[in-house]
């Protein structure tokens, strides 16, 4: 079936001025910078100093705080997409419009992505202005550069969960249960067992597969692709040791990320029938 | 204009639509009456293309309600669904534009249409702040928008206080008369008996009685009941007497009470009996049963105690 672009962006763009009306890209985007801003200039603050320690340890830094921040926020985000037309009634009402359900669903998704990416962009773009009246070099900016844009890359991957969960469920609070699962599984658990197995196995099956089983996770493959955009990360981690050059390129690593985000929404699509 | 052959809609267990035959023709207000749960909404959602049907065939303008060829008929679709629920957050005059939008309407038909169903003033207040009736109202509002031929409206007066119930039939009308084909439920036969120009009847999923009302009149027969205060004493002798009234059923219902259930024709002759009777006889109420009780089995406790006395059995629990 063909996919009629305008229904689309008519969808989009109510699910993103919905988000400018009620604050919500506002508040986010202070949330970003507020966090950016402090990591930037207290981020050092347990090695006994304060005020900007380098463009490398702030970035090291955001990582870790934005890999627990930005899928929180992206899953609440999107977690009642469908499943809070379907719990309002509206969702028959606007299924009876000449419009397809996949159409609706890339709407959503598009105007909720929109959202994210103007609050991410907001946010962290504010403190990179900040940050490069500090003395910043090319590669430090590209950096930033790359953080900033896998940090939305990620979010839009956990949009993409969201909004499956979303379809999946039989009304809103199992889908925020869900969504929290969700952001337990990826942001917290994950990481641990896959430790546990690669420690609990002595290294025997985990060294080989470890890369792969990493690029499952899309937290992981943010942190990798930050991790590998700097050299001096990449020795602060010592993560080059275990991951193979050819899994850390970074149009390889953000091609993952497209997966990401492509792949729960198509599940997404064919579940939403 | 529309076509249901032998559509029948399972959910799980339950049979929610059992073999429904029905066609409504270009230009006629078509009603159709239940019970909540009766299957009405979930017909008109599989004409919508918002169910599929579990096997039957639904033609709605010629095309089967899925794919991109009925995207086209949507266009030209109305739907007032129940209970229609509608985006807090934005303004009624908002809301109209957005699904305006989707529909390809022109967004400056929008006020015009608001102010046809009397929310003028209202437009530029969130719909948070909507009575029930307003929200209606705003609901027939984005049904109408785009000029549809074919308009589906699920209770469409629910919540609407009597003055808004005409208003809304007023509209009806001048629709009927652009040549609209309009489809509505109701659960009150007597609210949209005089506005429609066919109706059919669903109970159970099925349509147990379907055509004008001047029809389904003649069909059914209406019995009549009359409920007979006597003595203790006189109700046996009472009974005899008009038990020689051929076609007539009598009874006893409670104590002192005779009830008679005969066809309308023979009004004269049980009323004949009974005023010759005037010793035996206190006092007579006559009930005359309308096609909702026949149909619908509301209101009377008739249907514990009498023998069907119409050819109309099925239509009864």
């Amino acid at each position: 079936m063909r996919i009629d672009f305008r229904q689309v962006a008519t969808i989009a763009s109510k699910e993103f001025w919905d988000r400018i009306r009620n604050r919500w890209v506002l508040v986010t985007a202070i949330v970003f910078a507020a966090f950016g801003l402090a990591i930037a200039y207290f981020g050092a603050a347990q090695q006994g100093g304060v005020g900007f320690m380098g463009i490398e340890v702030t970035i090291a830094s955001l990582v870790s705080l934005v890999i627990y921040l930005v899928p929180l926020i992206a899953l609440i985000l999107g977690f009642d997409a469908i499943v809070g037309e379907r719990e309002r009634g509206s969702l028959d009402l606007l299924l009876s419009m000449p419009i397809t359900r996949f159409e609706l669903l890339l709407g959503k998704f598009a105007g909720l992505s929109a959202a994210l990416a103007f609050s991410t962009l907001a946010g962290f773009g504010l403190t990179g202005i900040l940050l490069s009246s500090q003395q910043i070099d090319l590669s430090g900016l590209y950096h930033y550069f790359v953080f900033v844009l896998s940090a939305l890359l990620m979010g839009m991957a956990f949009l993409s969960i969201a909004v499956l969960t979303s379809v999946l469920a039989s009304d809103r609070a199992r889908a925020s249960g869900a969504a929290i699962g969700v952001w337990f599984f990826f942001v917290l658990v994950y990481d641990l067992v896959l430790l546990g197995i690669l420690v609990g196995t002595g290294g025997a099956i985990g060294a080989k597969a470890f890369p792969f089983l990493l690029l499952l996770n899309p937290a992981d493959v943010f942190r990798i692709l930050n991790v590998f955009s700097s050299e001096q990360a990449r020795t602060f981690y010592g993560l080059a040791t275990v991951f193979p050059q050819t899994l850390s390129n970074l149009w390889f690593l953000s091609l993952i990320m497209v997966l990401w985000i492509a792949a729960p929404l198509g599940l997404a699509a064919w579940r939403f029938k | 204009m529309i076509e249901v052959r032998q559509v029948v809609k399972r959910f799980g267990d339950i049979l929610a639509v059992d073999g429904i035959d029905l066609s409504v023709r270009k230009g006629e207000i078509f009603g159709l009456i239940g019970h909540n749960g009766a299957g009405k909404s979930t017909l008109f959602k599989m004409m919508l293309g918002l169910e599929s049907p579990t096997s039957g065939e639904i033609l709605v303008d010629g095309q089967p309600p899925r794919g991109e060829a009925f995207r086209q008929v949507r266009r030209a679709l109305g739907y007032l669904p129940e209970n229609v629920v509608f985006y807090d957050n934005l303004t009624g005059l908002e809301t109209l534009w957005f699904f305006a939008d989707l529909k390809r309407a022109n967004r400056a038909t929008c006020p015009d249409l608001l102010a046809k169903v009397g929310l003028g003033d209202a437009s530029r207040r969130l719909v948070r702040g909507y009575s029930k009736g307003m929200r209606q109202r705003l609901g027939f509002a984005q049904a109408l928008l785009g000029q549809p031929k074919i308009l589906f409206l699920d209770e469409p007066t629910n919540g609407l206080d009597p003055e808004g119930i005409r208003e809304f039939y007023r509209i009806l009308e001048e629709l009927r008369a652009q040549g609209v084909t309009m489809i509505l439920t109701s659960h009150i036969l007597a609210e949209i008996q005089g506005r429609v120009e066919r109706l059919a009847i669903m109970k159970m999923g099925k349509i147990c009685a379907m055509g004008s009302l001047q029809s389904l009149r003649e069909q059914t027969a209406l019995p009549l009941r009359f409920r007979i205060s006597c003595p203790d004493d006189s109700a046996e002798p009472l009974r005899l007497m008009l038990g020689q009234v051929g076609g007539a059923i009598v009874y006893e219902g409670s104590r002192g009470m005779l009830i008679v259930e005969c066809p309308r024709m023979l009004k004269m002759e049980v009323l004949r009996v009974l005023a010759s009777a005037t010793k035996e006889v206190t006092d007579i109420q006559i009930e005359e049963p309308t096609l909702e009780d026949v149909f619908l089995g509301y209101g009377i406790e008739r249907d514990q105690a009498s023998k069907p006395n119409s050819g109309l059995s099925e239509g009864r629990q």
